[in-house]
């Protein structure tokens, strides 16, 4: 069997447009490096690599197709479900608890590489719901307990059920793409997530006063926001002839909505460190900051992009 | 026989120890560019999980590996065949008696012995893992080798999450980023009362660099007792 199976081509094109706007990226922070050297440059310049090392696995990943995306998610929940465990003042007590929380990722994503969808969908919100606390209920220790539960659960929600949808997606099976060919459908959704991510960071930077929530995010702007919108929307149009069945009518809007709800998981993330007193999730991607902190936008995204593709596209 | 022990212990350093630690495990480091290029060296650390010094030899250059040399109780890790050919053939700990039968020889005389021949002793002065994430009073033994080794440097490295994440007494490991901040180096100050002080002072003030704190008050959870 042929490996770059039909819709490959216009995976391998995106690819190699990512690669070229990171070289143009790294190219553009030397020369500031030299004209322009400061504390900030030199964190654009980490974060610059960062987003090599991120591109090469993912982008790997992708083009070496099957399930590689698969283990290469399952490997992302675990190391952001270590980070959110590691940000949170859990007792002493709950070491056990924790363990068996950790247990639910490998699980979880056997559950995806065997394809079974409704296992897929109810073991953390439905048996992870009941066997945490369960575990926790036979430490006998009741203070805290309750916020004990809600932390370990969110966690293993955000960190492993919602990302663990993109994973979902290398399984999947689309009309209009042969199966196992849906490597571009993640390629499309992650790309868009992380661009629309980067244009409202810039966006905001370059002409954004009002803020949108300053409680939680002072660097949100609305002209962020609106331009992230546009410019995720756009893309969307561009890239979805190369990477999915959709038509540009239906790719415009899927863009919007990635670029509206990436937002929410950003501030979401945000007001959650805001609670913890901490800026940085952890020190995983150097410019970065932590894994929740890249990562965050995907875990909104995933879902809701994965129930639109089933309820049209399955 | 002796180029074939390093090769065998670098290489299960980058298999087993770096990915390990780098990967499941996760370290944030603070301060590596402070670690010394060469012994001797004294690299003092709070212990509070046996992961410390497995988290400590992976902060170094391989070419260093040859030259760590994580002090240990002897009477912990010599106490059965297979952990003691683990402790002093892969690890290669100095193994010190903390509660030595006869006081002719000084028990911290091998650790002298090795900054003699410039290696880099790891060392836990609390001398035992204790509560997690609590830091015990410093044994005075560190300041005997200081004052015994003036010229040597003293570098205080402070350890958090490991106690977390592999506490004593407990077999299951549960993974967690750990955090790690490096001190300046510093010398022998003149007298021991002295120099434990300065000790536990940088130890204070590193440790209020490694954030969060292991138990900060949330307002909706307090650590109990």
């Amino acid at each position: 069997m042929n490996v770059f199976s039909s819709t490959m081509p216009g995976t391998l094109v995106v690819s190699a447009m990512i690669a070229a706007l990171l070289f143009f990226a790294t190219l553009w922070i030397e020369i500031l490096q030299r004209l322009r050297p400061g504390p900030e440059t030199a964190t654009l310049a980490k974060r610059i690599r960062s987003w090599w090392v991120i591109c090469i696995l993912f982008l790997g990943a992708i083009l070496a197709g099957g399930r590689a995306g698969v283990l290469l998610f399952a490997f992302i929940s675990y190391l952001a479900f270590k980070e959110f465990v590691s940000l949170i003042p859990f007792r002493r007590v709950d070491h056990r608890a924790l363990f068996w929380a950790y247990l639910a990722i490998p699980i979880q994503y056997a559950f995806i590489w065997i394809e079974w969808y409704g296992m897929f969908m109810i073991f953390i919100p439905v048996f992870m719901f009941l066997i945490v606390p369960m575990r926790l209920v036979s430490l006998q220790e009741t203070r805290g307990f309750l916020a004990t539960v809600g932390m370990i659960h969110w966690g293993l929600m955000i960190t492993v059920f919602c990302l663990g949808h993109a994973a979902w997606l290398f399984v999947m099976p689309l009309t209009g793409i042969p199966p196992g060919g849906t490597g571009g459908v993640v390629l499309f959704l992650v790309g868009l997530t992380e661009i629309n991510d980067i244009s409202q960071y810039l966006w905001g930077k370059s002409l954004g006063h009002a803020k949108i929530m300053p409680g939680v995010s002072p660097n949100k702007t609305w002209a962020g926001l609106w331009g992230g919108v546009v410019t995720t929307a756009v893309l969307a149009g561009v890239l979805a002839p190369l990477l999915t069945p959709f038509s540009a009518a239906v790719a415009i809007p899927i863009g919007a909505a990635i670029a509206l709800i990436g937002f929410l998981g950003d501030v979401t993330v945000s007001a959650f460190k805001r609670d913890l007193g901490i800026k940085d999730s952890g020190g995983l991607l150097p410019g970065h900051g932590g894994i929740l902190d890249r990562i965050d936008s995907l875990m909104f995204t995933a879902p809701l992009f994965l129930h639109f593709l089933r309820y049209y596209y399955s | 026989m002796k180029i074939l022990g390093h090769a065998l212990r670098a290489l299960l350093f980058w298999l087993f120890a770096k990915p390990f630690v780098a990967l499941v495990l996760g370290i944030d480091v603070r301060g590596l560019e402070k670690l010394p290029a060469d012994g001797p060296v004294l690299l003092v650390a709070n212990h509070n999980s046996h992961l410390d010094t497995l988290v400590l030899l992976t902060l170094f250059p391989t070419r260093l590996l040859p030259k760590l040399r994580p002090v240990a109780a002897g009477d912990y890790f010599l106490s059965n065949r297979l952990l003691r050919c683990f402790a002093l053939r892969v690890v290669r700990v100095v193994p010190i008696d903390r509660n030595p039968a006869s006081p002719a020889c000084h028990p911290l005389t091998p650790c002298l012995e090795a900054l003699d021949r410039g290696e880099i002793l790891l060392l836990f002065p609390e001398g035992s893992r204790g509560e997690p994430e609590a830091r015990g009073p410093f044994k005075r033994g560190i300041a005997h080798l200081a004052k015994s080794r003036p010229e040597v440097p003293v570098i205080p490295v402070c350890l958090g999450g490991t106690g977390l994440a592999l506490p004593k007494g407990e077999a299951l490991f549960v993974p967690r980023v750990c955090q790690l901040v490096i001190g300046d180096a510093f010398i022998w100050t003149g007298n021991k009362t002295g120099f434990m002080q300065e000790l536990e002072d940088r130890f204070d003030a590193l440790s209020t660099q490694i954030a969060p704190p292991p138990f900060p008050s949330h307002p909706n959870m307090e650590s109990p007792a």
